[in-house]
């Protein structure tokens, strides 16, 4: 049997090149796969995670669909109409377990031990991200199933449906580094739970997601047109729909890609940056 | 193999390091004791890279703490005071992420698992989600991870706060056993009896300096070294002639009702005591040396005592931890 601290522990000189880093893009992006492995693995074995990771994006649609469907007027085809916001809301929201997970692990030291390894300091926040995207991406799967048994459908096509699914998850990742920020900037986790879903309530109802804008009241509904979040729901509905997008869809891709660049900049400095808590 | 010079550290009010030097040869088992709020935990995160200081420098195993903060990762091992594991995962898959993060190849990962869970007494415990374990068995897999990468330099912040004794014990024995292999630790610690006991250097803190330092004997020789008491019925002076050259040349001697107490050197024992009383006709009912504890020590260099109540408060120290 070899010793506690292994052979090395004495053999070993300052020039080892065992005690020298590894740095590069190829490995800081395995080191965010590491990270994002340590999260996913305890998916599976998590029943309860399932449960109500599934189960609330079912209810969400259901209920949305059933109660709220009927007695919403100027609408056609509710389900199709509704569907797009249910699922953009669903993965917004999603994006707060980021800055949850962020601060439960900071709370628990273990992000203190993530800085002690020598890995690159950012995978730390991209595994984490990354991870959610995955999440993210398992819940959506099982809205759009449930979405097919209720009635809705791909109208403009496959490959529309598709770019409308992938701009939807871009958005949620988007968030998730806005979200990243927050988990690391609040001293607790309860901190980060309720900052990170408050703002994500008007951010979403006051939007095209459940109602068309015009029957909002005439000065909320400039507010509302002028919300990302009214975009890609919008450039959504209209892929899903087969209807005309116009500008929607880059607009909302070009929300999503900024979101990332400005976010993922703020929180990767504010992770390698002051580290005092 | 660690040397820090002059650290300083400011949280708002609070001078958390105010220009602690301290130097730590390969192998040892360098003791910082001190109470709550002494500055412990911000030296350990200065020193392994997690928090920049105002002022000063450190060096491990060569390297600069400051200007090459990756190089040092790749060094030193840390556990802190809360055990940092994935409570999610088995105690195995810590060990194997901790390995990948090292960028150790699949099997030099899994290897070094098998091997740690074994010396850890942790192999029937091995696929077992971590979140049913025991403090003591946390802390375990806890400072198994810091040893994946086979660091040169071991940071165990109180590794032994918030343990049962049986559990302490178990730890104790561990931080000898890495000793015996040769690894470099610095150990912090609240208790006298743990600094006392593991290492080979100790640094007494408070206030974020350092206020005394040296192996345990040479700290308590500073407060004053072993002392002869002795309870007998003759006059003073009687006994202090019996005692002669066992006592220090200096040695001023107390009397208390009829307890003599004498300065004496530090290799004296109870018998030699005994034997030069005896020679005299001296009639003693009792005679014992003293060393005094570390606590002494603390007490006499601080103003204050070191030893934490109950409720974890530090007597006559207000200071709040910093952490």
């Amino acid at each position: 049997m070899t010793t506690l601290a292994g052979e090395s522990a004495t053999a070993a000189t300052p020039d080892d090149e065992r005690y020298e880093p590894k740095t590069g893009p190829l490995w800081a992006l395995r080191d965010s796969w590491t990270e994002a492995v340590r999260h996913l693995r305890i998916i599976p074995r998590n029943v309860e995670l399932i449960m109500f990771a599934t189960l609330q994006p079912i209810m969400f649609v259901l209920l949305f669909n059933y109660v709220f469907g009927g007695a919403i007027a100027g609408v056609e085809n509710y389900t199709q109409f509704l569907l797009p916001g249910v699922f953009a809301q669903t993965v917004l929201f999603g994006s707060a377990f980021t800055g949850i997970g962020l601060a439960t692990d900071m709370e628990k030291g273990y992000v203190d031990r993530l800085r002690t390894l020598p890995i690159s300091q950012s995978a730390v926040l991209t595994g984490r991200t990354l991870s959610d995207f995955i999440r993210n991406l398992i819940t959506f799967t099982v809205m759009i199933v449930v979405g097919f048994l209720i009635g809705f459908r791909f109208e403009g096509g496959i490959a529309d449906g598709l770019l409308a699914c992938l701009l939807l998850l871009a958005f949620s990742y988007a968030f998730s580094w806005i979200q990243a920020l927050i988990g690391l900037s609040v001293k607790s986790v309860e901190a980060a739970n309720s900052a990170g879903f408050i703002w994500m309530f008007p951010l979403t109802f006051v939007s095209s997601a459940f109602v068309p804008t015009e029957s909002m009241p005439s000065w909320l509904q400039p507010i509302a047109d002028a919300n990302p979040f009214t975009k890609v729901t919008n450039a959504a509905r209209a892929l899903y729909g087969g209807l005309p997008a116009g500008d929607d869809v880059w607009i909302s891709m070009l929300w999503a890609i900024g979101i990332t660049v400005v976010f993922s900049f703020l929180a990767v400095r504010k992770f390698t940056g002051s580290v005092a808590r | 193999m660690i040397e820090a010079r002059n650290l300083h550290k400011r949280f708002g009010e609070t001078l958390a390091l105010a220009g602690l030097d301290l130097e730590v040869a390969e192998g040892q088992v360098f003791g910082m004791l001190g109470p709550n709020g002494a500055g412990k935990t911000t030296a350990v995160r200065v020193l392994a890279t997690l928090l920049q200081p105002d002022q000063g420098s450190a060096r491990i195993d060569g390297v600069d703490v400051l200007a090459e903060p990756a190089r040092i990762r790749a060094r030193i091992g840390v556990t802190g005071q809360y055990a940092a594991v994935d409570e999610g995962l088995t105690a195995r898959e810590n060990l194997e992420i901790v390995g990948r993060f090292n960028h150790l190849s699949g099997r030099q990962t899994q290897l070094r698992a098998n091997e740690l869970l074994e010396r850890f007494a942790l192999t029937d415990a091995a696929d077992r989600v971590v979140k049913g374990f025991s403090g003591g068995m946390r802390r375990r897999i806890d400072i198994a991870m810091s040893l994946v990468a086979r660091p040169r330099v071991l940071f165990l912040d109180e590794p032994t706060t918030g343990l049962d004794p049986r559990s302490r014990l178990a730890m104790w024995d561990l931080i000898t056993e890495l000793k015996q292999d040769g690894m470099t630790t610095l150990l912090t610690t609240q208790y006298l009896d743990e600094a006392d006991r593991l290492s080979d250097d100790i640094m007494v803190i408070d206030l974020g300096r350092s206020i005394a330092q040296g192996t345990a004997a040479e700290l308590k020789e500073q407060v004053g070294g072993a002392r002869a008491v002795i309870t007998t019925s003759a006059p003073v002076d009687d006994v202090v002639r019996a005692v002669g050259d066992l006592a220090k040349p200096a040695a001023t001697p107390y009397q208390d009702g009829e307890t003599v107490s004498i300065a004496v050197h530090r290799t004296t024992t109870t018998p030699d005591l005994v034997r030069r009383l005896d020679t005299d006709g001296i009639p003693v009912t009792e005679v014992t040396v003293t060393t005094p504890t570390l606590d002494d020590v603390f007490l006499t260099l601080t103003g204050h005592h070191a030893e934490v109540e109950d409720d974890g408060t530090t007597a006559g120290n207000t200071l709040e931890g910093v952490h």
